[in-house]
């Protein structure tokens, strides 16, 4: 170790960065390789009721087009099966891809996808999550806009007795907080680049933050053994979550297959942007009971998370935020009911705390109103609250090695906040 | 359309369609990978490459202009084996994380050092002000600079 504390050690792949020598996957080339663009409708939310890829089929220089037709099990997800490869019925988000062609360069590829006939009926989207909850809003997927949990509407975690403790608090607050959607805005935009072997076997080269999670999904929208496709991870160029699902591959290996020729796809920037997963905008009404003193008594909180058109993720974040709901802080009496709901905007998923860094404005926030109500130093209120081994998390984990207090005491001290 | 332009000291010829971009017949044609696609809206730095001296993203430069002129990238740093010293203090300086924006970063700071060998602080940040880095490493890539200067 002395070898390395105290001493700069540059990273091992830092001098092919600087020197432009690192391999990422736009900058694969194989022999014969064909580009791939999207044919989209520009609405968020309509009824496919024909393509016609006739035209585009004929364009010189495209070598195949796909639609759902071509995708063996079209419908994939974490943990619900509802999101298409291609869609075949409905548009859900403003973008979706509905028609992929390859073509030998891009600007033919272009050319081919606007010639591609999408006939659809518009139908009213819903944006707001909280509007996409009442009913006789409009269905974003037939069956309801709210995702379930094991057959109930809403993930729900009680600890101690939230009403009781309410009736022994000094003083009640209570705040609905908003946040906003984050892209992940990586420099890389997204891309993948297939090919399929003389023997159907195909090696996908990707960026991708999660490679066996993309190979056991890739073999199941093809319906092959896992045996069959190889994923090369290649150098990330900035993933913060953004990359954890799959994006490109499916299209890029079904592309390769019907084919026979390497595929790249690589998104534009615009289609980082409308397409990409995001961080969830989530609404969190939260209620806290405390004592005079600042010691926290009982929270109820609702939480909504926006999880765009589909669910992926969705009750994967909702389940993951319910222990870290009130951060680092002891609240012996909680009740949570945290809903997951469809709107028709792009696909939420993971980004740096994932599902967590939200709750957090909301739990803090409440945190400094409660230092100025009991007239505490902010420091004192949290300090007051630490989790600490032993303690219970709503979802009854209970906690050993809890290391919080000395990490607040290190910041206290480096930031000479007593002095300021 | 045929264009000569003169790459990293050494004389090339394409062939590109009026409408091509730098990037493109970089990156496509002649197998300059380092110049990166980020935006290709001028907005991200990705792409930078010097032209006659000048920073520029190439994602806004239309090949045929570049016709006769000098194109440097990264690969053009490298003299005799030897890589530059903005190369090696922003790995040594963990002025890399991702990497993806590094080759236009090393661009855009040969480009201020080029024309002023004794930045200050300010001067820094302001060259590198067109050059996104996502992993949020700009601290680490001043320092870097401030070790060539100092």
């Amino acid at each position: 170790m002395g070898k390395v504390i105290g001493h700069r050690i540059p990273l091992y792949d830092s001098y092919r960065h600087t020197t432009g020598q690192t391999r990422y996957v736009d900058d694969i080339y194989l022999p014969g390789m064909l580009y791939v663009k999207t044919a989209k409708i520009p609405v968020p939310h309509a009824r496919i009721l024909n393509i016609d890829t006739t035209a585009a089929e004929r364009v010189a220089g495209v070598a195949g087009v796909i639609t759902h037709k071509d995708v063996p099990n079209n419908y994939w997800g974490a943990f619900v099966q509802d999101q298409p490869v291609l869609p075949d019925k409905f548009v859900r988000f403003l973008g979706q891809p509905v028609v992929a062609v390859a073509a030998v360069d891009e600007d033919t590829a272009y050319e081919a996808v606007d010639k591609v006939k999408i006939d659809y009926e518009e139908l009213t989207p819903v944006f707001d999550p909280e509007e996409a909850m009442h009913p006789g809003a409009p269905e974003v997927h037939e069956g309801g806009n709210i995702a379930k949990f094991g057959g109930y509407d809403a993930m729900m975690v009680r600890l101690g007795d939230v009403e009781k403790g309410f009736a022994e608090s000094d003083y009640i607050i209570e705040h609905k907080f908003r946040t906003a959607m984050n892209e992940h805005a990586f420099l890389e935009p997204h891309c993948s680049v297939a090919e399929a072997d003389a023997s159907g076997h195909i090696t996908i080269y990707t960026a991708s933050q999660t490679t066996s999670w993309h190979q056991f999904l890739i073999c199941g929208v093809l319906g092959v053994p896992i045996n069959t496709v190889r994923i090369v991870s290649s150098p990330t160029g900035g993933g913060f979550g953004g990359k954890s699902n799959p994006a490109t591959e499916f299209v890029c290996a079904i592309l390769a297959r019907k084919t026979g020729k390497p595929v790249k796809w690589r998104w534009t920037r615009e289609e980082e942007f409308l397409i990409s997963t995001v961080r969830s905008a989530d609404i969190m009404w939260m209620k806290t009971g405390f004592k005079k003193d600042g010691t926290l008594v009982a929270r109820k909180i609702r939480y909504i998370q926006d999880t765009g058109a589909y669910n992926d993720f969705g009750t994967y974040g909702m389940m993951k935020l319910t222990s870290q709901i009130n951060g680092p802080y002891r609240i012996p009496n909680v009740w949570f009911d945290g809903y997951v709901v469809y709107t028709n905007k792009q696909v939420t998923g993971p980004m740096r705390g994932y599902s967590i860094t939200q709750s957090v404005s909301a739990n803090e926030t409440q945190m400094e109103i409660i230092a100025e109500i009991t007239g505490l130093d902010p420091i004192e209120v949290r300090m007051k609250n630490l989790l600490q081994d032993g303690d219970i998390l709503p979802t009854q984990q209970v906690l050993e090695a809890v290391g919080v207090r000395e990490t607040l005491e290190a910041v206290i001290k480096a930031s000479g906040w007593y002095n300021k | 359309m045929e264009v000569r332009f003169v790459l990293n000291g050494t004389e090339v010829k394409v062939d590109v369609k009026p409408t091509a971009i730098l990037t493109d017949i970089l990156r496509d044609k002649l197998g300059v990978t380092s110049v990166k696609k980020g935006c290709e809206t001028g907005d991200c730095g990705a792409c930078a490459v010097l032209l006659d001296g000048e920073l520029v993203n190439s994602c806004l430069v239309l090949a045929p202009t570049v016709a006769g002129k000098s194109v440097t990238t990264v690969e053009g740093l490298i003299v005799n084996g030897e890589i530059d010293i903005i190369q090696k203090r922003l790995a040594e300086y963990h002025g890399t994380q991702c990497g993806y924006c590094t080759p236009g970063m090393v661009m855009a700071i040969k480009a201020l050092l080029n024309k002023n060998p004794k930045p200050s602080e300010a001067e820094i940040r302001r060259a590198i002000s067109g050059n996104l880095c996502r992993c949020t490493g700009y601290q680490k890539i001043v320092e870097a600079v401030q070790s060539i200067t100092a």
